[in-house]
């Protein structure tokens, strides 16, 4: 096409070399298409893809524990212990618990929220809600996790405005990673609540259903992908935080330290690669589970 | 939805109580970098502005925020290479393996950060090291860089998605060529949507803690590892709070300007970490 064009354009007689290149990248679908995703691939298939194997395959090492070296022999002997040490089964399953716990908190937080952002407000005041919301979402997590530190503290906002405070522990560990992931929450079910038509709800109305009726026959389930897709972020960052926990935690164990500690301290990489791969796992099967609802589209 | 008067006031009312619980701990951590007690009971002893003086004059905090700047900066850099190429790919081209290539864009920030985090740091040791190039910015770069290219690559190909391609044939068969179409037609399209993407990719490696302690080198120091290791020392947390203060307000300024510059910028939840 460009190539009968040429002569139109100015200096018709000798092409330039921009568009000698132009019209032999434009007959080369294939070729430009190698070259744009030449290096994004190289970077993220290549390098990241590969980094993640390569952890995979380090969790069938061991580490030899009087010297501390790598023993690059494949074996089952970390998943062995996981599988069997008490003291990381508990850890799997508290994990587990302030993770589902985080979600659904913030999932009965949010969604009322979100639902007065969508449908209750003028659009104006829709705009600003959703940088209100938004712009804490990236204000640093670790100052968000250090105020909590300094609220929830003896003498502190908490202890002085309510008379008591949780202190530092899982309940707090657990109230923390709550605030810190509810924007992800209430920001795709928002999302859900505006795609959602007003008219299908006058519609329930005019039929005779009352508020509760059309929550439940309507809006419930047209914005379910929306939550899960919500819960994909809340369960998933809960899984892996350990700086949050670290901060507000007190002796609160979860994966992540556990992971954190035996890369650090107790330098055994391939234990800590068999422990994060438990997140990894716990994620790809709910990403699996929640597939056939829709919800990954929603992200 | 025929809601009562008493439940459209509740909602209401469970909105503004939810935001304000969003906001209260970043307003305490402002007020505390006025407060001139150093143990931050509640309510405040009195003001002062020793502590911003301070911080201002702290060296330690100064470098940590000039890395931090640095790191970003490259970090957008290759994000916003990278992540156009591919919106650019996946959006105009049907290949083999499209599918798994978009999902490979979002498993960074889908996986736990201390996942991306380990994994890089064993590749780095036993691929990078040999070849001499030890963990430093660079590496800090390169592992900031893959959870930043999906912003980019998310506002991007919506933007992608919502510009007419007849525009480009116009300008094809006008008899521009395909560089000149790219500067004066897409270019100008997209251009929006590519500084909301740096934005956001810039934001997100300011504020990032976890990879960065995977990937940094023993003399690297960003500004939230800064934070982190004087978090544990009783006499600096005076200025950790200025410093979370400038912190909130500079990493605050690229969201909003990034919400402004593209309401449309994909879903709001693909921005995150």
């Amino acid at each position: 096409m460009a190539e009968t064009l040429a002569p139109v354009a100015p200096g018709g007689g000798s092409r330039s070399p921009g568009r000698s290149l132009s019209a032999f990248l434009h007959q080369r679908p294939r070729l430009r298409l190698s070259l744009l995703l030449s290096a994004p691939v190289a970077w993220l298939v290549v390098a990241y893809l590969g980094s993640l194997v390569a952890l995979f395959l380090s969790a069938f090492w061991t580490v030899d524990t009087f010297t501390g070296a790598l023993i690059r022999e494949w074996n089952l002997e970390n998943f062995r212990t996981l599988v069997t040490d008490s003291v990381y089964r508990t850890i799997t399953l508290r994990t587990l618990g302030v993770a589902a716990l985080v979600t659904v908190i913030d999932a009965l937080i949010a969604f009322p929220m979100a639902f007065a952002m969508a449908k209750l407000v003028s659009p104006r005041a829709r705009r600003f809600l959703v940088v209100a919301v938004l712009m804490p979402l990236w204000s640093s997590y670790l100052v968000k996790a250090y105020a909590w530190r300094v609220m929830l503290g003896e003498g502190g906002f908490v202890d002085s405005v309510f008379g008591t405070t949780p202190g530092y522990g899982l309940t707090a560990a657990v109230i923390v990673l709550a605030y810190l992931w509810l924007p992800y929450m209430i920001l795709p079910i928002y999302a859900g609540l505006e795609r959602l038509p007003d008219s299908l709800l006058e519609a329930s109305s005019d039929l005779g259903a009352r508020a509760g009726r059309t929550f439940r026959k309507v809006i419930f389930p047209m914005t379910m992908p929306a939550v899960i897709a919500g819960s994909i972020f809340t369960f998933s960052l809960s899984l892996g935080d350990y700086i949050a926990v670290q901060i507000v935690g007190g002796k609160t164990q979860l994966i992540g330290n556990v992971v954190y500690s035996n890369i650090g301290a107790a330098n055994n990489l391939p234990f800590a690669a068999a422990f994060a791969l438990v997140p990894v796992l716990i994620m790809v099967g709910y990403l699996m589970a929640v597939r056939r609802t829709g919800a990954l589209d929603e992200l | 939805m025929n809601l009562s008067r008493g439940a459209r006031a509740l909602l209401r009312l469970w909105l503004v109580l939810g935001l304000a619980v969003i906001y209260v701990p970043l307003l305490i951590v402002l007020v505390n970098s006025f407060n001139a007690g150093r143990t931050f009971a509640w309510p405040p002893e009195g003001f002062t502005l020793d502590w911003w003086a301070r911080a201002w004059g702290n060296q330690g905090a100064r470098a940590a925020l000039w890395t931090s700047v640095q790191a970003a900066l490259g970090a957008t850099a290759v994000a916003l290479l990278l992540g156009t190429m591919t919106a650019f790919a996946v959006h105009r081209y049907k290949f083999f393996g499209q599918r798994p290539l978009s999902l490979a864009v979002v498993l960074p920030i889908a996986l736990p950060g201390i996942v991306t985090g380990i994994a890089l740091n064993t590749a780095f040791r036993t691929t990078l090291e040999p070849l001499g190039i030890g963990f430093g910015l660079m590496t800090v770069i390169i592992g900031h860089a893959t959870f930043c290219i999906v912003v980019v690559y998310n506002n991007v190909i919506a933007r992608l998605r919502r510009v007419s391609r007849s525009l480009e044939e116009a300008s094809m068969d006008l008899g521009a060529d395909t560089f000149q179409t790219f500067r004066h037609v897409t270019f100008p399209a997209i251009r929006s949507a590519l500084l909301a993407g740096a934005l956001l990719a810039f934001a997100l490696s300011f504020d990032e803690i976890i990879v960065t302690t995977f990937t940094a080198g023993a003399g690297v120091q960003t500004l939230p590892i800064w934070i982190y290791t004087n978090l544990a020392r009783p006499n600096q947390a005076p200025i950790v709070n200025v410093v979370a203060v400038f912190v909130i307000v500079l990493s605050v300024i690229p969201i909003w300007l990034a919400q402004r510059l593209s309401s449309d910028g994909a879903s709001p939840t693909a921005h995150t970490r």
